[in-house]
C-alpha cells in the first residue's frame, strides 16, 4: 500500500530547506526587534531619570546656583521658542517661494539643477552651516547673538521646506490648474490663491517635520547663538536653548544638573513625538475623507 | 505713418522686442510672480555657493600655512600651533565604518521584515516606532549614551570581552573608560539604522512581484523566495542606501561628541577614545583663535566635501537602480 504524496514523510532535503527557512524568517524577526530595543531603551531610562524630578520651578525659574533647590530651564524653553520663531520668519517663505519654482516650472536645466542642490543641503552636516553663519554673522556682529542662532536654524529648514512643498504642490492634478486657467484667473493667483492655498494642510504639515527636526539641532547653535545663564529678549545677545542647555548640563559632573538635562532631553523628545504624531493623525484623517 | 528713431531708442525698442520674445508669462502680474519667484531660486543656489567660499576664505590661512601637511599629519598642537587632520580622519571613518556594520544587516533585517514577513497591524506598529527612532534629537542619544551606554560597556562588555581575549589583544585592549570609537560607533549605528531601513523599505518595495512569484512557483520557501527575488534584484539599490547612511554617519555631531572620548590621536584599539572631524569642531571651536580656528574651519570644509560627494553618490545609485524597472520603450 503505497501512500500517496500528502502522507508520504518530507525527506530530508526539504527538511533542511524549512528549518533554514523558519531560521532566517527567525533571524529578520530578530533584528526587527533589535532596531526598536534602542527606542525602548532610550525613552525608557528618559522616563525613569527624568519623570521623577519633575517639578513645577523646572518650567519657571531659569538657572540655580550649584547646590540651591528650584534651579530650572525656563530661559532655555524661551530661547528655543525664540530661535524657532526667527528660523520660521525667515526659512518658511524663502523654502515654500522656492517649493513653488520648483513645482510651477519643473522642466529645464535650472530647475533640475535647484532640486538637486536643495536634496544636498538637507544633508549637509549641521555644523558646517554653524561654521558658515559663524564665518558671515557673528564675525561681522562682533558676537554670539540670537539673530545668527536664527539664520542657521532658518538654513537647516530651507531646504526642508522647499522639498516637502515641492512634493506636495505636484500631487495637485493638472486639470485643477488648467480650470483655474481656462476661468480666466492670473497664473499666479492659480498658483497661490488655488494650488497652495488648497493644499495648505500638508504644507502646514511639512513646516511642522521641520520645525519638529530643527529644534532638537545643537551643533549650529554652539558658536552661533552659543548660550546664556539668563532669559533673554535681544536680538544681538546670545541666548539659551533646549539642546545646548541639555549638551552643557550632560558633561557636567554634578547629579542636580545631570537630573535638568534629563527633564530637558524629556521635554524635547516629547515636543518631537508629539509634532510626529499630530502630523501622522493629520495625515490618516485626510487620506480617510479622501 | 512710422516715426524716425534715434539709435539708443532703437536699441532700447530691440531689447524690448527680444525681451517679449523670451518672456514665459504675458500678464504683468504674472511675469511679477515668475521674476520673484526665480529670484528667490537663484538666492538659494547663490546661498550655497556663500557656504563654500565662507568655508574656504576661513580656512585659507591654515591651508597656505600648512599645505598637504594638514591632510598627512596627525599632529593637533595648539600650544605649538601645529595642525594636522589625520586622526580625526580616522575617526571618522573608522567610527562610520563600524556603525555601518552594525547597523547594515540589522536595516536590511527590519526592510525585509517590514516588506515581506510582517502582518499589517505588526508593520504598522513597528515603522511607527523605526520613524521616531529616527525623531530622536542627536543631543539625546549623547546624553544617553554618556550616562547609561558608556557605563555599561565600561562594566559589561569591556571587561567581558577583555577576558575572553586576553587583556592585550590589540583590538580591545585599553583601560575600561566607557566612552571610545565603539560607543561612539553604537550610537551612530543606532541613528543610522531609521535612514538605511526606510530607504531600503522604498527599494524592496519597488522590487516587481513577478520575481517574488516566480520563485515560489518553482518551489522556493519563503525565505528562498524572498533572497533570490528581492535582494538579488535590489543589491544596487540596498547599496546607496548603505552609502546614504554612511554620508548620514559622517555628520553626527552631538551624540558623537559627547561619546568619543575626545583626544586627538590614533589608537588600534576600538574602546580607545578618538576624535572625529565633527566632534572636534564642536569641542574645541568656540575657545579658538587664528590660525587654531581656521584649521577647525578646514575641518569643516573637508567634512563638507565628503559628506556633499558621498549623499551625490548614493542618490546617484539609487537613481541608476530606479531607472532598472522603468518602463522600457
Amino acid at each position: 500500500m503505497t501512500k500517496n504524496i500528502l502522507e508520504r514523510r518530507p525527506r530530508s532535503i526539504d527538511l533542511r530547506r524549512k528549518i533554514f527557512d523558519r531560521f532566517m524568517l527567525g533571524v529578520l524577526g530578530f533584528f526587527a526587534v533589535c532596531a526598536i530595543t534602542p527606542l525602548v531603551l532610550v525613552v525608557g531610562f528618559l522616563l525613569f531619570k527624568s519623570v521623577p524630578f519633575l517639578t513645577l520651578d523646572f518650567f519657571i525659574n531659569t538657572q540655580a546656583p550649584l547646590g540651591e533647590e528650584g534651579g530650572g530651564m525656563f530661559h532655555s524653553l524661551l530661547g528655543t521658542v525664540q530661535l524657532l520663531v526667527i528660523a520660521i520668519l525667515l526659512g518658511v517663505p524663502a523654502g515654500i517661494l522656492v517649493g513653488l519654482y520648483l513645482s510651477e516650472y519643473p522642466e529645464g536645466f535650472w530647475p533640475k539643477w535647484v532640486r538637486f542642490c536643495a536634496d544636498l543641503m538637507t544633508s549637509i552636516p549641521s555644523i558646517v552651516i554653524g561654521i558658515f553663519v559663524y564665518g558671515v554673522l557673528v564675525i561681522t556682529m562682533g558676537g554670539f547673538s540670537l539673530l545668527s542662532g536664527g539664520v542657521a536654524l532658518a538654513i537647516i529648514m530651507i531646504p526642508l521646506v522647499t522639498r516637502t512643498t515641492e512634493e506636495v504642490l505636484k500631487l495637485v492634478p493638472q486639470h485643477v490648474r488648467e480650470a483655474g486657467l481656462a476661468l480666466g484667473i492670473s497664473r499666479w493667483k492659480v498658483t497661490v490663491m488655488l494650488i497652495l492655498w488648497g493644499s495648505r494642510k500638508s504644507v502646514i504639515t511639512g513646516i511642522l517635520l521641520a520645525v519638529a527636526r530643527v529644534a532638537g539641532e545643537t551643533a549650529p547653535l554652539l558658536f552661533t547663538a552659543f548660550n546664556n545663564n539668563m532669559v533673554s529678549m535681544s536680538l544681538t545677545q546670545p541666548v539659551s536653548s533646549l539642546p545646548v542647555q541639555i549638551y552643557t548640563y550632560a558633561i557636567t559632573p554634578y547629579e542636580e544638573w545631570q537630573t535638568q538635562a534629563w527633564i530637558g532631553a524629556f521635554l524635547l523628545v516629547a515636543l518631537v513625538f508629539c509634532i510626529n504624531v499630530a502630523v501622522r493623525m493629520s495625515m490618516r484623517s485626510r487620506l480617510v475623507q479622501t | 505713418m512710422e516715426k524716425t528713431l534715434g539709435s539708443t531708442q532703437k536699441a532700447y525698442h530691440w531689447l524690448y522686442e527680444w525681451i517679449k520674445k523670451y518672456q514665459i508669462e504675458v500678464r504683468r502680474s504674472d511675469r511679477i510672480f515668475y521674476t520673484l519667484v526665480h529670484f528667490f531660486s537663484i538666492l538659494f543656489f547663490l546661498l550655497l555657493c556663500l557656504l563654500v567660499w565662507e568655508l574656504y576664505s576661513l580656512s585659507r590661512p591654515a591651508i597656505t600655512e600648512f599645505g598637504s601637511q594638514l591632510f598627512l599629519s596627525k599632529d593637533w598642537n595648539p600650544i605649538d600651533d601645529n595642525y594636522g587632520v589625520l586622526a580625526f580622519i580616522f575617526g571618522t571613518f573608522t567610527s562610520s565604518l563600524l556603525a555601518l556594520l552594525i547597523a547594515t544587516p540589522v536595516s536590511i533585517g527590519v526592510a525585509l521584515f517590514l516588506t515581506e514577513v510582517a502582518s499589517l497591524r505588526v508593520k504598522k506598529l513597528f515603522s511607527f516606532l523605526v520613524e521616531m527612532l529616527a525623531a530622536i534629537p542627536s543631543v539625546v542619544y549623547g546624553l544617553w549614551g554618556l550616562l547609561i551606554l558608556a557605563p555599561f560597556i565600561r562594566t559589561h562588555i569591556q571587561p567581558f570581552l577583555q577576558n575572553i581575549f586576553g587583556e592585550e589583544f590589540f583590538l580591545f585592549q585599553g583601560p575600561p573608560i566607557g566612552v571610545g570609537l565603539f560607543t561612539a560607533s553604537l550610537i551612530i549605528a543606532i541613528m543610522i539604522i531609521p535612514t538605511i531601513a526606510s530607504l531600503c523599505r522604498e527599494i524592496f518595495e519597488t522590487v516587481p512581484r513577478l520575481q517574488k512569484e516566480t520563485a515560489l512557483a518553482l518551489g522556493a520557501t519563503r525565505w528562498e523566495s524572498i533572497s533570490l527575488g528581492v535582494l538579488r534584484a535590489s543589491v544596487s539599490g540596498v547599496f546607496g542606501a548603505v552609502i546614504l547612511g554612511l554620508g548620514r554617519a559622517l555628520g553626527e555631531t552631538m551624540a558623537v561628541t559627547m561619546v568619543i572620548g575626545n583626544r586627538n590621536d590614533i589608537a588600534l584599539s576600538i574602546f580607545a577614545p578618538a576624535q572625529t572631524m565633527a566632534s572636534v569642531i564642536a569641542n574645541e571651536y568656540n575657545e579658538a583663535s587664528g590660525l587654531h580656528l581656521s584649521s577647525l574651519a578646514f575641518v569643516g570644509l573637508a567634512l563638507f566635501l565628503i559628506s556633499f560627494s558621498m549623499n551625490a553618490f548614493a542618490r546617484l545609485i539609487v537613481y541608476r537602480y530606479t531607472l532598472k524597472f522603468r518602463a522600457k520603450v
